[in-house]
């Protein structure tokens, strides 16, 4: 079987003990780092997330997953920063204020980092403000909103306000998501992309980043 | 053992379109298979409507009320919705829920005062969920002091653990039942409560999770339970396991429920 083959049948097949072992026999083989991230870690977590929509595996198997992922990136990404080579993009993401969710949070976090994304968590119950400040002060590109509760949704849209009321709004895609947030709700607040589970949000991130880049 | 009846929540497609259509019938058939599988309280739930929540709760009151003489539970984060159905309900009602937050209290308090509802709190405050058992407990006494000290009866207050789900951390069903126990030993006459399918969320095969979770719970003296009364397999469980701890004098209500056909 070929070398990122393995390491992405390793992260389906939550192998989180196994993983820093083969990450560094195929760095060793001569596999560079990125083609490992792109063609092993990505197809991996790709993999697990559709079967987590499908229901054929469930969520502390996508915890687990991650957990397998991030172990082979803690390898991968010094090796990447001394190549200089860069990433997909770089994202801010939080729950907004009022609202203590986390999972669905974490569970795109872990799929956007397994894609090749930068994430920066902001946490949960983020306020308009902290989310202007993170948006002000990093190179960043996309701002991924979360809320679950229909009572915390405005805030989304207070975020987003804010933003524009900072000058802010040019410098970032704004991205919503949660459990009941739909497309129509992110059009109406004047978001730039919604996404209905994990696989759906690392796919908008990818088109918005790509739309964006010349 | 006092059980609430979940079903009729909004957070749930099929009763929000039967809400939003003004399915009387729809929901009425909800009320009565809860009723009559052994709920002592019906919640109702229309939060996620938010600026029509209080028209749809109107229109839930009245058609309940009609159908069952089961009380309410008013299942509202919002102190305006909660004080409109406290007036359009008869008998003791309950609300669900509020949290240790000083600004949720203070907006409660005269609603709790006024109408000596019962009340479930969660085991939340300011600083948010508490997740280890020391904070869990500390919270929980925070919010039976600041009751208790304003004049509510402990017999009207239902502390909610909160259980998270066991799928994104594989202790906290335990802490969640340690919890419970500790609660229960140390305020005696106050209730804990548990909406018991968070525990299984992002599991397969959820229900079985639910009914292991709740023997478990009542074995560390849980009394009172947020659920589907209509999964029998559940309430079978509840009522047996409340005869083995001793809760069932001449096993009356375990062979009621084996005549009716219940277990």
């Amino acid at each position: 079987m070929d070398r990122t083959k393995q390491i992405s049948e390793a992260i389906v097949q939550l192998k989180w003990d196994e993983i820093a072992a083969l990450t560094n026999e195929t760095l060793e083989a001569g596999i560079p780092a990125l083609e490992i991230i792109d063609r092993g870690l990505v197809l991996g977590m790709s993999a697990v997330g559709i079967k987590f929509r499908d229901g054929e595996v469930f969520l502390p198997e996508l915890l687990l997953s991650a957990k397998t992922m991030k172990t082979a990136l803690e390898i991968l990404l010094p090796i990447l920063s001394q190549q200089g080579t860069g990433f997909i993009g770089r994202v801010i993401i939080g729950t907004v204020s009022g609202d203590l969710h986390d999972i669905g949070k974490k569970i795109v976090t872990s799929m956007l980092q397994g894609n090749g994304f930068e994430v920066m968590d902001l946490g949960v119950d983020v306020d308009p403000e902290r989310f202007m400040e993170a948006v002000r002060d990093n190179d960043v590109q996309i701002l991924g909103l979360s809320a679950l509760l229909t009572s915390t949704m405005p805030m989304m849209e207070a975020t987003i306000k804010a933003l524009e009321k900072a000058g802010l709004r040019q410098k970032v895609k704004v991205m919503v998501g949660g459990a009941s947030v739909t497309q129509a709700y992110a059009d109406q607040i004047g978001a730039d992309g919604y996404g209905a589970d994990a696989v759906a949000a690392v796919e908008k991130a990818r088109a918005l980043i790509s739309a964006q880049s010349p | 053992m006092l059980i609430v009846g979940e079903r009729i929540n909004a957070t749930n497609k099929r009763i929000a379109q039967a809400i939003q259509e003004k399915d009387a019938d729809f929901i009425r058939k909800e009320a009565m298979a809860q009723a009559e599988a052994g709920a002592d309280y019906i919640d109702v739930n229309a939060a996620p409507f938010r600026e029509k929540e209080i028209e749809y709760l109107e229109w839930l009151f009245t058609i309940l009320q009609e159908v069952s003489s089961k009380p309410l539970s008013i299942d509202t984060p919002d102190q305006k919705a909660a004080a409109a159905a406290l007036k359009w309900h008869k008998g003791k009602a309950m609300i669900n829920s509020i949290t240790g937050e000083k600004e949720i209290l203070s907006a409660f308090l005269p609603l709790l005062k006024e109408y000596k509802c019962n009340v479930v709190a969660l085991c939340q405050d300011d600083s948010g969920i508490p997740t280890t058992l020391p904070d869990k407990l500390r919270v929980a006494n925070q919010i039976i002091e600041s009751l208790v000290g304003e004049g509510i009866e402990l017999n009207n207050i239902y502390i909610d653990p909160l259980v998270q789900p066991i799928s994104t951390d594989f202790k906290s069903a335990l802490i969640t039942l340690d919890t419970i126990e500790e609660i229960m030993s140390r305020h005696p006459g106050v209730h804990t409560i548990c909406g018991i399918s968070n525990v299984s969320f992002g599991l397969p095969s959820r229900r079985q999770i639910n009914r292991n979770f709740t023997v478990l719970a009542l074995q560390k003296g849980l009394d009172a339970a947020i659920i589907d009364p209509c999964d029998r397999e559940l309430m079978a469980n509840i009522i047996t396991t409340n005869m083995l701890l001793g809760k069932d004098e001449y096993c009356a209500n375990y062979l009621l429920a084996y005549r009716s056909g219940k277990v």
